[in-house]
């Protein structure tokens, strides 16, 4: 009878524990028995940015994007007004400058307000991607320790948010060109080559220097400096052929912006004959420090986490 | 063998410390280099002697979060990972989850994975509730149709669809959290992997975690669970892995692991027979008696840290008062892993102990014939309060002991753990036939 009484005890016990384990039900198990184990070790070398992976996260990319430009201009007083605003801003100001310096910073008889907001406003589009993405990668360094995504996907959505101010930049644009006659050529069908370049400028610099800033935030100080030399040693209130002498002019060429805000100002206003030379100078420049910043972007990745 | 979802084959993982590379200035790289560049000729003409001393002054920089860490989870497995702190259990999800790459060896993933290091991944605190559900949504993982789809069961969930174009800045920091959680609760990825979500919120949040968790589980899911809330691993996981110093000290059945961890956890830290309580962190209380020691005794009144299950025992406590309001004594005995309160001793328990206005130095003891617990581990809070039931002085999380079986006492061929219930009292069983 003492024993009948201990196996009682005991199927107790039993009954209590397995109901604490839980089994996995057979039907997933088998369904997933099929897929192949994917295993993941360190990584060595050089590699280029997997843009298939990326292409898998694009809707994460847009939500960051989606992010960005919700966030920039909630809480603000005129909002997205500030996209027209800088540029405008900034013609006046260098507008009664030259005058007043009596300063001709145009070759043709196109008027100062149209050649400095043709360089501009793609000047802002640049100047602005570069800071975002420069900083993207420490602003989100909280998803950078929490969750994996490829890490491109931060500078990259930085460039939505320049996108929209410069859309609306354009508009002003297109509207100052109409207030003051200018009749574009057919050079006009190369300008959203012109934007996929300044972009591309943008994301060049921008890889580098987002992947060195996460390691060494030295470079978000360097930033705003350069931007602001920058602004000086490219075309942008002022025309390459009017102030450089043509001796120097390759020298000049070698800054990368010189050849992209100089097509975007051709491919708008259609003057003379096509900056060719500073162009191609500029898309074989361009063209390197993107390779080479997908390259350096993805061989720094391995170290964001741990380091940033 | 393809019943494995989640291989993690020698794994390692070193860090860089200490004071050469605090942080890394870009001026000191290119000093470095510099560095480099300068001694090579010297470092052709001196050979390996040079590189050697190097590498042994960078292994001084060196720590080792994970050594050699393998083991497998199967399908549909729930494995906990307990360990104290810097075990190496938030370095092994990183990896798992593959936010950082290990430094040597592999894991291997059958199928989509999803991890929850954090509630609320990638919230903004301008964005409304709506707009953050799509974004933590997408940053764990799912796509826009799946949130889309879920988006009712999600608020629902949540509790805060009043607030749903709301800012969650404006939010409190419990609503963010349930948000949160609500959105990963729906995530529905082959393998989840999840940190110690458990430790924030209020107890009806736990609960609900817990619920959902228990669910994700039974749905067949693989689950990762890293926790230092031992009676949750108990309730989820079928095994767990114990880390201690980034190795694998234990991998088997909860509830050995479990049991094996806590006895060593409590046999080297705060148990101890006999304490001095003046200098106590964890203690609330106005200060007008203190209590300045505890001791437990056994049978034999010497301190102990170990009783028997019904045997008996002695609590001691000395108490320095003031002497300038009426005082209740009273102590609380609670699990060691979750805190749960299992019994309370009060002085009014016994006819005639009335302890009043105290002033000087005392010492209260309280025998009990035979413990009434169950085998496991333990601890003790103290307490003095007013007559109003104002705290003068509670110390919390004294005197840790273990409970043992005597075999004096019962012969009961298992051992009495708390999974047959918390209590154990003497009782007095007889057997009378009903015939004739």
């Amino acid at each position: 009878m003492k024993t009948d009484t201990l196996t009682i005890a005991d199927k107790a016990k039993q009954d209590v524990d397995s109901s604490f384990v839980l089994e996995p039900t057979p039907a997933d198990a088998t369904n997933l028995s099929e897929r192949p184990m994917r295993y993941y070790s360190a990584r060595t070398g050089w590699q280029l940015v997997d843009l298939a992976e990326l292409w898998r996260h694009r809707e994460l990319i847009w939500m960051l994007a989606l992010r960005d430009i919700k966030v920039k201009y909630r809480q603000t007083v005129v909002g997205i007004v500030w996209a027209i605003i800088q540029p405008l801003m900034t013609m006046l100001v260098f507008g009664v400058l030259f005058h007043l310096i009596r300063g001709r910073p145009t070759t043709g008889d196109v008027p100062f307000a149209v050649t400095s907001l043709c360089g501009l406003v793609p000047w802002q589009l640049f100047a602005g991607t570069l800071t975002q993405s420069t900083s993207s990668l420490v602003v989100n360094q909280n998803l950078i320790t929490k969750v994996y995504f490829p890490r491109v996907a931060l500078p990259l959505s930085t460039l939505a948010v320049g996108m929209v101010d410069f859309a609306l930049a354009f508009v002003i644009l297109l509207l100052t060109i109409f207030i003051y006659g200018v009749v574009p050529t057919v050079a006009v069908v190369a300008l959203p080559l012109m934007i996929v370049l300044v972009l591309l400028t943008s994301m060049a610099f921008g890889l580098w220097l987002s992947a060195l800033n996460a390691l060494y935030r030295d470079v978000q100080y360097a930033i705003p400096f350069f931007v602001q030399m920058g602004f000086f040693v490219s075309p942008v209130v002022y025309e390459m052929n009017a102030v450089i002498p043509s001796q120097w002019q390759w020298v000049y060429s070698l800054n990368p912006m010189v050849g992209v805000l100089e097509g975007f100002r051709w491919a708008l206003l259609g003057m003379e004959s096509p900056p060719i030379a500073s162009m191609l100078l500029s898309t074989v420049g361009v063209g390197i420090m993107l390779f080479g910043g997908l390259l350096y972007f993805r061989l720094m990745e391995r170290q964001f986490a741990d380091r940033i | 063998m393809s019943d494995i979802a989640i291989r993690v084959e020698n794994l390692s993982k070193r860090y860089r410390i200490g004071g050469k590379q605090p942080y890394h200035r870009f001026s000191e790289q290119l000093t470095r280099i510099g560095e480099s560049v300068i001694s090579w000729p010297a470092r052709l003409l001196r050979g390996s002697a040079v590189a050697a001393q190097h590498e042994a002054a960078k292994s001084e920089e060196e720590f080792w979060a994970l050594k050699d860490v393998s083991f497998d989870v199967k399908n549909g497995e729930v494995v906990g990972i307990i360990g104290p702190n810097g075990a190496g259990k938030s370095t092994l999800l990183k990896i798992l989850s593959r936010i950082t790459e290990p430094t040597a060896g592999r894991i291997g993933v059958r199928g989509r994975i999803g991890s929850l290091l954090e509630v609320g991944t990638g919230f903004h605190p301008e964005l409304t509730g709506r707009e953050n559900v799509y974004m933590n949504g997408t940053m764990l993982g799912m796509t826009k149709r799946e949130i889309a789809c879920r988006f009712e069961e999600i608020v629902d969930f949540s509790g805060v669809e009043k607030f749903l174009d709301t800012p969650i800045k404006r939010y409190s920091s419990g609503m963010q959290v349930r948000l949160g959680f609500a959105v990963a609760a729906h995530l529905e990825p082959e393998v989840l992997i999840v940190d110690e979500v458990l430790a924030v919120g209020d107890a009806e949040f736990q609960r609900n975690c817990l619920g959902k968790m228990r669910d994700v589980a039974s749905e067949g899911r693989t689950v990762l669970f890293v926790s230092h809330n031992m009676t949750a691993v108990r309730l989820l996981c079928g095994r767990c892995v114990w880390l201690a110093d980034g190795t694998v000290r234990g991998f088997s059945d909860t509830l050995s692991v479990v049991t094996s961890y806590l006895s060593e956890s409590g046999g080297t830290s705060s148990a101890s027979a006999e304490v001095c309580l003046k200098q106590w962190p964890i203690r609330r209380g106005n200060g007008e008696a203190q209590i300045v020691a505890a001791r437990l005794l056994g049978p034999d009144h010497r301190p102990t840290t170990r009783l028997q299950r019904l045997r008996p025992f002695t609590l001691e406590f000395d108490l320095e008062s003031t002497g300038t309001s009426e005082i209740n004594l009273s102590a609380i005995c609670t699990t060691a892993d979750d805190g749960l309160k299992v019994l309370q001793l009060a002085h009014q328990d016994t006819q005639g102990c009335m302890p009043g206005v105290l002033a000087g130095k005392h010492t209260v003891r309280i025998a009990v014939e035979a413990l009434p617990l169950q085998c496991g581990h333990y601890q003790w809070t103290l307490s003095v309060h007013t007559n109003a039931l104002a705290p003068i002085d509670v110390v919390s999380e004294v005197l840790s002991f273990a409970v043992d079986d005597d075999l004096s006492v019962s012969t009961r061929p298992y051992r009495s753990t708390r999974e047959n219930g918390l209590c154990s009292l003497i009782a007095h069983w007889t057997l009378s036939s009903q015939e004739r």
